[in-house]
């Protein structure tokens, strides 16, 4: 079993991505008005050279209206969809298998999210009528299962532990501070990170990503095609999505170490790409660091780090800015912000910036392939998304 | 002869100490946050029910309280489902009266006379208005009694029994009003302490026992000072009065006869004589003869093991906040979901029996059942595997302090069954600072939440008591 791919087949000449924030004088509407509009300048194009729509968001709207009614959209396809944390790259997923089918020239996939409106802490979800005998714990909890038991497999230390989640989140509040599209614009003191308020077990306020409000959109067309819209098309080497039976809910082998849907779809993604080596031939990544626990996992499930060592790479900068393979070099979930549905397409507007050398004081000298990696879900139960991207 | 087959009790985790509450000494149990008569019920018919002899099978389930979580709605069917009771069993909710313990008791031995075998269950989570007598004195318990006439010797047989009602103004709560109230005390003795000594008399008689004979006399109603001119013209000796648990756990409103009837029988030998008497709306009087079978009927927890598993930090207005007396202001989270009719009729035997699943291809089980086996994907080829007495342990947890609770954090635990099977569930009885990796827990049946008038029960895992 495996992904044929798509690979160098689909292209995407443009994009555009709101800032990440606290909106409230903005509609789920005016993000996407204000997403889309951007990506039509970037691409050079009318709304009538799209042909179909993909929008992704978990609970900022209902069908392809959500998108068609802001924009005035003429009469075209437009598919809402929806993948938990995830629906942002199911989006361009979606659209780029689309064109490279050929039913579709050129297509968009946007996605939004606007989550300030709740008045509710963290993510809040709608679940259809149950029976009443879930866990009822929050993200922030599950995911806070990965850091004893990491430290306890690889031998790490608690205050060790700590410094090295520490390290993540000073990392991408670092690299968010250079974003002025990024939620939190300002580095974080590690005295600071430390001494958050604490949520779910070791994982204070400082170890969670940001609930914000956001949008972004790509233009997607077949790489034939790619330069009659923009002179630095980026190219898809590879989409692999994969969602997990549910296993470690509820088999007592799993650990809470890794996501095994993590590996299946790195590994999914790198046979398309023809990546051998992710560790070397990976110039940088932007990862779901919906809580820092998860980014130090993802370096070992992601193939950037053996297991056992990705604490040690964090600490030793591999994953900064300025180390080996930059991870998150946009501030991640952490600073960016994390409007669900428009995540996985604003990590991809991060590939698009930085391939074309228009990231400005976060610019990665020469990078030659990205990956994107999105997952929606806890430990155990779980859906995973990854991309690999290049010139 | 019919009698009493097995019996257990139940008394929650948490008290409140009544200097807390600025009243007195000792202190009285109190339901958690996550408690509520009916599962209480539950927890002392787990242990009733649990090696019941040889031919006795429950076909009758009756459940007694003051305080029924719904006043339309068969609590007892709740029992029924949480305790996997045939569904061909008669069931039925009495209240009314704290009487209604000891007249269920009665009333459950009357059935079985007529070839029934029944579990009784009594239990209240007692409120009283704040610094009144009733919130102090009260206490939070269950008791539960299988009650059998044929074939099965019981531990105790009833050997006689007498009854008077009284319409009387003692204590009353009519719908709407907020707790119960009670008319003074001197008048309620003047009414109900002749009615008693009489009512005592006559099931001295109908046993043909004199008081003398008695080992043990447990004495209980809505009004202590009935009791102090009772004793003499009954012929009854102070020492022959049981503790009434009225330091440690409270007055257990309809549970409380049968609360301390069952710590009568866990120190009970054969031949003893226990007489059991409650005043409240009128009197019932019970009299048991311990047999043989005792030794062997005993459930797995004393009323004293209960007792001396507690923590007793609880601060009053804690207690306020659970028995909803309080208001507080709420997380900044959405209040949970109701639970759904449908999907909780589809899931009975996985949320309130707590049954899972074993693959009849790989043997893995899975909890809740699954049709398709996580393991080996066999499609519809399992067995019913029942969860709720599983022996089980902190794989790993953690400590949710957003998670919607009335008692935060949650302690969220993924729990390990030594037989197989995995699931997240929430720890109760639980403390914080004192909670690891591999620790033994056991299950029990909780409510978990109230949304839209809705009890959603389901089970917890709480550290072995």
């Amino acid at each position: 079993m495996a992904s044929k791919g798509i690979c160098d087949r689909v292209a995407i000449v443009g994009m555009g991505c709101t800032k990440f924030g606290e909106h409230w004088n903005r509609s789920a509407s005016d993000l996407l008005v204000d997403a889309v509009q951007e990506a039509y300048g970037s691409a050079g194009i009318e709304p009538d050279n799209v042909d179909a729509y993909w929008l992704g968001t978990t609970g900022s709207g209902i069908s392809g209206l959500t998108l068609s009614e802001p924009l005035k959209i003429q009469y075209k396809p437009v598919t809402r969809l929806e993948n938990m944390c995830a629906t942002g790259s199911e989006a361009i997923r979606n659209a780029a298998y689309a064109v490279a089918s050929g039913a579709y020239d050129l297509v968009m996939a946007v996605g939004v999210e606007k989550l300030k409106d709740s008045g509710f802490s963290g993510l809040t979800g709608s679940a259809p009528p149950g029976d009443g005998t879930e866990s009822g714990m929050t993200a922030p909890a599950n995911f806070s299962l990965l850091a004893p038991a990491y430290a306890e497999k690889y031998g790490v230390d608690l205050e060790t532990m700590r410094d090295v989640l520490t390290k993540i989140a000073y990392k991408n509040h670092y690299n968010g501070a250079r974003n002025e599209k990024a939620q939190f614009q300002r580095e974080v003191p590690v005295e600071k990170i430390n001494a958050s308020p604490k949520v779910a077990g070791m994982l204070g306020i400082m170890d969670c990503s940001g609930v914000s409000d956001g949008s972004a959109a790509a233009v997607i067309c077949r790489a034939e095609d790619a330069h009659k819209y923009n002179d630095n098309p980026i190219f898809i080497k590879a989409l692999s999505f994969v969602a997990g039976p549910s296993e470690g809910a509820k088999r007592q082998d799993y650990d809470f170490t890794t996501f095994p849907e993590v590996v299946e779809s790195a590994r999914d993604a790198y046979v398309q790409a023809g990546i051998e080596d992710p560790r070397e031939q990976i110039s940088m990544a932007e990862v779901h660091d919906c809580f820092t626990p998860t980014e130090l996992v993802l370096m070992e499930d992601l193939g950037f780090s053996p297991r056992g060592q990705a604490w040690k790479d964090t600490m030793d900068g591999r994953f900064d800015l300025d180390g080996d393979q930059p991870v998150n070099p946009d501030g991640g979930l952490k600073s960016f912000g994390h409007p669900i549905g428009a995540s996985g397409l604003r990590m991809m507007y991060e590939m698009w910036l930085q391939l074309r050398g228009e990231a400005g004081e976060r610019q990665i000298a020469d990078p030659k392939v990205g990956l994107t990696h999105n997952l929606g879900g806890a430990p155990g139960r779980c859906v995973s998304f990854v991309s690999v991207v290049g010139l | 002869m019919s009698g009493i087959v097995r019996y257990g009790s139940y008394v929650p985790f948490n008290r409140i100490q009544r200097s807390a509450i600025g009243a007195g000494r000792g202190e009285r149990a109190a339901a958690s946050y996550d408690e509520d008569s009916a599962s209480m019920a539950v927890e002392a018919s787990r242990e009733a029910l649990r090696e019941l002899p040889e031919g006795a099978a429950v076909d009758t389930v009756a459940f007694a309280s003051t305080s029924a979580p719904y006043s339309e709605k068969l609590n007892a069917a709740t029992l029924q489902a949480a305790t996997n009771l045939p569904k061909s069993v008669t069931a039925l909710d009495l209240g009314g009266s704290t009487r209604s313990g000891l007249s269920a008791l009665l009333a459950g031995i009357d059935m079985a006379s007529a070839g029934r075998t029944v579990l009784v269950a009594a239990s209240d989570v007692v409120v009283g208005a704040p610094s009144g007598p009733r919130e102090s004195g009260g206490g939070d318990a269950a008791a539960a009694f299988v009650l059998s006439g044929n074939g099965s010797e019981p531990v105790a047989r009833l050997i006689g029994r007498a009854s008077c009602t009284e319409e009387v103004l003692d204590v009353w709560k009519s719908p709407g009003m907020p707790f119960a109230k009670q008319w003074e005390e001197r008048f309620g003795a003047d009414v109900y302490t002749p009615l008693l000594v009489e009512t005592f008399g006559r099931a001295l008689a109908d046993a043909g026992v004199s008081a003398s004979d008695l080992s043990k006399v447990v004495l209980d109603g809505t009004n202590a000072r009935v009791f102090r001119g009772f004793l003499r013209p009954a012929g009854v000796a102070p020492e022959q009065i049981l503790d009434g648990l009225a330091g440690t756990v409270g007055r257990a409103g309809s549970a409380h006869a049968g609360l301390v009837l069952a710590s009568a029988l866990d120190g009970a030998s054969a031949g003893d004589r226990i007489a059991v008497a409650v005043v409240a709306d009128g009197v019932d009087v019970a009299v048991f003869e311990v047999t043989d079978a005792i030794d062997a009927g005993r459930p797995k927890h004393s009323v004293a093991s209960w007792v001396e598993s507690k923590r007793n930090d609880l601060a009053y207005t804690t207690y306020l906040k659970w028995r909803e007396v309080l208001p507080f202001e709420p997380p900044r989270r959405p209040d949970p979901d109701r639970p759904a009719a449908p999907p909780m009729q589809r899931a009975e035997r996985w949320k309130f029996g707590f049954l899972g699943s074993r693959c009849n291809r790989c043997g893995n089980t899975n909890l809740p059942p699954q049709r398709v086996c996580v393991v080996c994907q066999a499609v519809d080829d399992s067995t019913v595997e029942p969860y709720a007495d599983g022996e089980c342990r902190i794989s790993t947890y953690t400590l949710d302090r957003l998670a919607y609770s009335l008692q935060p954090p949650v302690i969220g635990a993924v729990v390990d069954f030594d037989k197989g099977g995995r699931m997240l569930c929430q720890l109760t009885d639980v403390d914080p600072d004192n909670v690891g990796i591999g620790d033994e827990l056991e299950m029990t049946f909780r409510r978990l939440y109230t949304a839209g008038g809705v009890h959603n029960y389901f089970w917890k895992a709480r550290p072995k008591r």
